[in-house]
C-alpha cells in the first residue's frame, strides 16, 4: 500500500478506533451499566467461545447461500428480460408502462403477496430475494441496451456487422456499465431483501432469525455480533462489486 | 494496392419531409468522380453536403437519381466506402488494434493475415506502439488516425471524409492534412471530402466543389491542377483558394445613389 492509501486509511480509522475506545472505556471505568449494550470484551468472548458464537457462523453462511442464490435467479431474469425488451421495440412497447408502474412499488410491500403464494417457507424467501434483485438489473440493463450511442451503430452497419456481430460486438460491451450499475444495485437490495425475509417470515433460520430470536431472548450481545457480521457481509459483497467492475470495465480507468 | 473506383452520381435529388412538407435537402446533384481523384466539397451549413456523403456511402437511401460505383447502383453500405466522421467513433472498449480490426470483423482473411495488414495501417497513420491504447487515453488527433485506419484496411476502392478534421485544433489539424495527402498518394484511392474551410479544400482537392444552399446544389466546380506535395504559400496556390473564397463572399451593398437631386418641393432635410 503507497504512502497516500495508508494516509488515508490511517484518517478513516480514527473515528471507528476512537467509538471503540468509548465504548470499552464507558464499561470499563463503569461510567453506565445499561443492559441495552455489552462492553466489546463481552461480544469477542461470546463470538469466540460460546456455542451460540460458534454456530452465529454456519448460520451466517447459510444466509448468504440463500441471498446469492436469489441474486443469480433475480440477475439471470433480469438480464433476460431486460435484453429482450431492448431489443424489441415491439416488446417494450407492450411491457413497458406494466413495468415502469410496477417499480414504483416499495420491496417490502411485496411481502405479503409472496407468503400468500409460496407459504412461509425457502421458496417466499427466494422469490422475495430474487425479486429485489430482478428489477434493478432489468432497469438498467433496459437502459444501456437502447442508449447505444447511433453513431456508433452507423459503424457497425458500415462495417458489415450481421445482426448477431452488432449484438454481441456492440449493443452488450456498450451496455455493460449500466448492466454493471444493475447489478451492484441488485447485490445491495438482495443481501437487504435476504435479512428482511428472515426477519419478517421468522420461520428456518438464517441471520435475520438470530437478530429477531436475540432480541426476543435480550441476549444483545448475540444481537450485536449479528448486526456486526450482516454489516461484515455487505461490505465484502461491495468490494468484490467494486473488483469485478474495474477488471470487466477496464477499458474506463484511464 | 486497393483498386480505386469511379463513382456517377446522376440528377441526385433529396427531400427530407418536415411537418408533412418536403424539404428539398439536393437538388439535381450531377457529378463524375475518376478512379483516384480526390473531390473536396465545400459550403455552408446547410448546403446538404453531409447528406450528400451519407447517401454515397449508403447510411441513407431515399433519394431519386443514381448513384452508382465503378456502374452499379450502390445500396446500402459496403466495405468498399470507407468512411471517417467528425468524431472518430471508435468503440471505447477496444483498442486501437481492435478498433481498426473492426472493418475486418467479416473478411476472408486468416488471423494473421488480418494481424498483418492491421499493424501495416497502424504504422501508416504513424501509431506504432499504440497497439494496446485505449481510446481513452488519446488525444483527437491520435483517434482520428485510428479512425482513418480503420476506414482504409478493408482496402476500399472510396474514402469518405465527412469533416474529419473539424473537431480538432488548427495544427493537429494542418498536420494530419499533410498526412492525409501522403497516405491518398501512397494508396491511389478516390476520396471525396466535405469541409468548410476552403483552404483546407483547396490544399488536398484535384477538383473543388462548391455547393450552395436551399436547397442544396453544385455552384461551380473549380479545378485544382497543382502537383503534389502542394505548399499553402504557393503564388497559384492562393489564386484558386481566393477564386474559390469568392463563391462565398457577402455581396456587397449597392452602394448609395448620391442625394444631388433637390425633392420637388424645394427643401432639402440636412439631417
Amino acid at each position: 500500500m503507497n504512502a497516500i492509501a495508508f494516509r488515508r486509511l490511517r484518517r478513516g480509522l480514527t473515528l471507528p478506533a476512537l467509538l471503540l475506545l468509548i465504548w470499552w472505556a464507558t464499561y470499563q471505568f463503569g461510567l453506565s451499566d445499561s443492559r441495552l449494550f455489552v462492553p466489546p470484551g463481552k461480544l469477542l468472548d461470546t463470538a469466540l467461545n460460546s456455542a451460540e458464537g460458534r454456530a452465529i457462523w454456519s448460520t451466517l453462511g447459510l444466509s448468504l447461500a440463500r441471498g446469492l442464490t436469489g441474486l443469480a435467479i433475480g440477475i439471470s431474469l433480469g438480464l433476460a428480460v431486460g435484453v429482450l425488451l431492448g431489443v424489441s421495440r415491439r416488446l417494450e412497447r407492450f411491457f413497458g408502462l406494466t413495468l415502469h408502474s410496477i417499480k414504483q412499488v416499495s420491496l417490502f410491500a411485496w411481502l405479503p403477496l409472496l407468503t400468500l403464494w409460496f407459504g412461509f417457507g425457502e421458496s417466499s424467501k427466494l422469490a422475495f430475494i430474487a425479486w429485489a434483485a430482478f428489477f434493478p438489473v432489468l432497469l438498467n440493463t433496459l437502459e444501456g441496451v437502447c442508449s447505444v450511442p447511433r453513431e456508433l451503430v452507423e459503424v457497425s452497419r458500415v462495417s458489415g456487422f450481421t445482426r448477431w456481430q452488432t449484438f454481441s460486438r456492440l449493443i452488450l460491451p456498450s451496455a455493460l456499465p449500466s448492466i454493471f450499475n444493475g447489478v451492484y444495485l441488485a447485490l445491495m437490495f438482495a443481501w437487504l431483501a435476504t435479512l428482511g425475509a428472515e426477519y419478517m417470515l421468522g420461520s428456518g433460520d438464517g441471520i435475520g432469525v438470530v437478530l429477531m430470536e436475540s432480541r426476543a431472548e435480550f441476549r444483545i450481545d448475540l444481537m450485536l455480533l449479528a448486526i456486526a457480521l450482516v454489516g461484515l457481509i455487505g461490505f465484502l459483497l461491495d468490494i468484490t462489486a467494486k473488483a469485478l467492475e474495474r477488471r470487466l470495465l477496464r477499458w474506463r480507468n484511464h | 494496392m486497393a483498386q480505386a473506383a469511379a463513382l456517377e452520381i446522376r440528377h441526385l435529388n433529396k427531400q427530407y419531409h418536415v411537418e408533412n412538407r418536403p424539404l428539398t435537402v439536393l437538388q439535381d446533384i450531377n457529378l463524375n468522380i475518376r478512379p483516384g481523384e480526390f473531390i473536396s466539397i465545400v459550403g455552408a451549413s446547410g448546403c446538404g453536403k453531409s447528406t450528400l456523403l451519407r447517401l454515397i456511402v449508403g447510411l441513407e437511401n431515399e433519394h431519386q437519381g443514381e448513384i452508382l460505383s465503378d456502374g452499379e447502383k450502390i445500396q446500402g453500405t459496403s466495405l468498399a466506402r470507407g468512411i471517417v466522421f467528425q468524431e472518430h467513433r471508435l468503440f471505447p472498449w477496444l483498442t486501437v488494434e481492435q478498433n481498426i480490426a473492426v472493418s475486418l470483423i467479416n473478411s476472408a482473411l486468416s488471423a494473421s493475415e488480418r494481424h498483418e495488414t492491421v499493424r501495416k495501417h497502424i504504422e501508416m497513420v504513424g501509431l506504432t506502439g499504440f497497439e494496446n491504447a485505449y481510446p481513452a487515453q488519446l488525444s483527437g488527433g491520435m483517434s482520428q488516425r485510428v479512425a482513418i485506419a480503420r476506414a482504409l484496411v478493408a482496402r476500399p476502392g472510396i474514402l469518405l471524409l465527412d469533416e474529419p478534421f473539424g473537431a480538432l485544433d488548427a495544427l493537429t489539424r494542418s498536420h494530419l492534412q499533410r498526412e492525409l495527402q501522403a497516405i491518398l498518394k501512397q494508396e491511389g484511392i478516390t476520396a471525396i471530402m466535405v469541409t468548410h474551410d476552403v483552404e483546407e479544400a483547396v490544399f488536398l482537392g484535384d477538383r473543388v466543389v462548391v455547393m450552395e444552399p436551399r436547397p442544396g446544389r453544385i455552384k461551380r466546380i473549380v479545378e485544382v491542377p497543382l502537383a503534389r506535395p502542394r505548399e499553402r504559400s504557393g503564388q497559384r496556390f492562393s489564386a484558386i483558394r481566393d477564386d474559390v473564397m469568392v463563391e462565398f463572399s457577402e455581396p456587397q451593398p449597392e452602394p448609395a445613389p448620391l442625394a444631388d437631386s433637390a425633392p420637388q418641393d424645394g427643401w432639402r432635410i440636412t439631417w
